[in-house]
């Protein structure tokens, strides 16, 4: 004992601390989160088993004539939309600040991230302010062109639109970087092979540049989704009230029930809902790596 | 040699004619996308330094007049925003500080040492990467309360501490650091904890330096969890503060654009100083965006 106290003790003092937040933190709710979900959970009582078990999960899609569903409707929804968006723009802006020389690059891809280092909360109120019906810059937009203002986020038709607009004219700026790295360590030698072989420049990046970034399109692709699966800050500063349910995602559903009706039970079923979508992409992101890693 | 030199100009020579017009077409579009990507940030600033009471006018203010009416409404007026920074600035110093530090140590446990029980230990720790916090929010919540938690700032910082990305960076790192320095330190009689703390961390510092950046942009910009962990106003972190501003001043939105903004600078600023290390730390997959 003492000899393995001498030979591994330091190791786990050095593990200790991080090993300590992590347990309470992280992997105690981790485990709670599976339990609650089939409680009923009251904070003055705890949690009491419920009957059928299932019950939580019966709830979450059917209460409230199935917001839950119509938000899960609204996530994918705004997933596809912003992840098409952000990699197909974030493709082309790297592909095209890829030949400038190496200032403007800099130039050019701090002015893209510039906006990614503040709150999503924050650039969600910018995004607010610009769709105001009454004092908007979009409405003035309108105005000029003689056109009718349009009440962006507050009818229900067109809310989300005006939400999931505001994530696509956000500049991906993490693909433009990653994309960008990816680009630049791509041996010269290839385009010029390319070239010589009398290859034009679109058929060089479709043909070259597009299958050796497939790596990173896979993982931008995977972070992306998981980011607007999540997406909660934008939504709820730009369109607070929900506008009848039509803004309605995942992440909003999980607060409205456990912060505002403390339905820590349905809340937590519908945490997992949730998890198992994250989960789902993960698993395809490992498959598509282990079978395509060769290009 | 000669051939390396003449062939870019060979190339230039021939693709220059029809090159022209893509280029100023290429730059067009970078312009404009760079304009879309920085205005609506712009436009919240030339709103803040333009004095506006009441509701701002129709026609917006694109050129702002430099003064600074709003901010001192907002400093004035709003009993608590200096608070609000300075609740940010304690939870962003306190879990940048813990992150640096202890990540670093077990991140040099994992990457270096052997002991029973690490290759589970760190898949455990591992495999939690993916999990967000939104899955856990509601145990998290309960646990925090039984604490005491809840409504203090501790309530912000501790479960700030428990996410693991930086251990895994950490370790990352680490492990491609040669081990003779440290062998050596050993055999001149050094103790664990001065090896860890006279060669690794020193060593460590350009990782470190991105792991601070991150864990500092991430916590000051932080949102759900604070929203859930703080009640009253006095004790809310600068952003949840921000976003309540619109229902405290409901009518004077110089204020809430002055608000808005002064929350931003400092990330701002920050980026500016130390760029280099955000592109480098987007690239070791530290910071979204």
């Amino acid at each position: 004992m003492r000899q393995f106290i001498r030979r591994h003790g330091w190791s786990y003092v050095f593990i200790a601390p991080s090993l300590l937040t992590f347990t309470i933190f992280t992997l105690v709710p981790v485990a709670w989160a599976v339990i609650i979900s089939f409680q009923k959970y009251s904070l003055v009582r705890g949690g009491q088993w419920i009957d059928p078990i299932y019950k939580n999960f019966v709830t979450a899609f059917t209460q409230f004539s199935g917001v839950f569903v119509s938000a899960i409707g609204n996530t994918l929804l705004y997933a596809a939309i912003t992840v098409t968006a952000n990699i197909f723009i974030g493709l082309i802006l790297a592909s095209l600040i890829q030949p400038l020389s190496n200032r403007l690059r800099t130039f050019f891809r701090a002015a893209y991230y510039l906006p990614a280092v503040t709150s999503a909360l924050i650039i969600g109120l910018t995004w607010a302010y610009i769709f105001n019906a009454q004092w908007g810059f979009a409405n003035y937009i309108l105005r000029w062109f003689g056109m009718e203002p349009v009440r962006w986020l507050s009818d229900p038709d067109i809310a989300l639109g005006s939400v999931t607009l505001s994530a696509v004219l956000t500049i991906p700026a993490t693909a433009v970087v990653l994309f960008s790295a990816a680009m630049g360590s791509i041996p010269p030698d290839y385009y010029e092979a390319a070239e010589l072989d009398g290859a034009g420049p679109v058929r060089r990046w479709w043909h070259i540049t597009v299958p050796l970034i497939k790596s990173t399109t896979l993982y931008l692709v995977v972070i992306y989704t998981i980011a607007s699966f999540e997406v909660f800050e934008r939504i709820y500063i730009m369109v607070p009230s929900g506008v009848g349910n039509s803004t309605q995602t995942i992440v909003t559903q999980i607060y409205n029930n456990g912060f505002k009706d403390l339905n820590f039970g349905v809340a937590s079923a519908q945490a997992l809902v949730l998890f198992a979508m994250i989960a789902l992409v993960a698993v395809v992101q490992f498959r598509v790596l282990r079978s395509d890693v060769e290009y | 040699m000669e051939q390396i030199a003449t062939r870019p100009a060979l190339t230039q020579q021939r693709l220059a004619p029809r090159i022209s017009w893509g280029k100023i077409g290429v730059t067009l579009v970078l312009i404009i996308t760079a304009v879309i990507a920085l205005f609506p940030m712009y436009w919240l600033f030339a709103n803040a330094f333009t004095p506006i009471r009441g509701t701002p006018p129709l026609t917006p203010i694109l050129v702002p007049s430099f003064q600074l009416d709003n901010f001192e409404r907002l400093l004035g007026g709003t009993k608590f925003y200096l608070n609000w920074m300075l609740n940010s600035l304690i939870v962003c110093l306190a879990v940048t500080a813990w992150h640096v530090i202890f990540d670093t140590m077990a991140g040099y446990a994992f990457a270096k040492r052997r002991f029973p029980g690490r290759t589970a230990l760190f898949w455990l720790i591992l495999s939690t990467l993916m999990i967000p916090i939104h899955v856990t929010l509601i145990p998290l919540y309960i646990i925090t309360r039984n604490l005491g938690l809840i409504d203090s700032l501790m309530g912000v910082i501790l479960p700030g501490t428990a996410t693991v990305f930086g251990i895994f960076l950490m370790r990352q790192y680490i492990q491609t650091l040669p081990s003779e320095l440290e062998e050596a330190a050993r055999m001149d009689g050094c103790g664990e904890f001065r090896v860890f703390w006279s060669i690794i961390l020193p060593l460590c510092k350009p990782a470190i330096a991105a792991l601070a950046i991150f864990t500092f942009v991430r916590f000051w910009n932080d949102f759900l969890w604070p929203l859930i962990a703080l009640n009253k106003p006095q004790n809310y972190t600068l952003t949840v503060g921000v976003a309540n501003l619109q229902g405290e001043f409901m009518t004077d939105w110089g204020v809430i654009f002055a608000g808005a903004a002064l929350a931003a600078l400092p990330m701002i600023a920050f980026f500016l100083a130390f760029q280099k290390y955000f592109l480098e730390g987007v690239r070791m997959g530290a910071i979204k965006g």
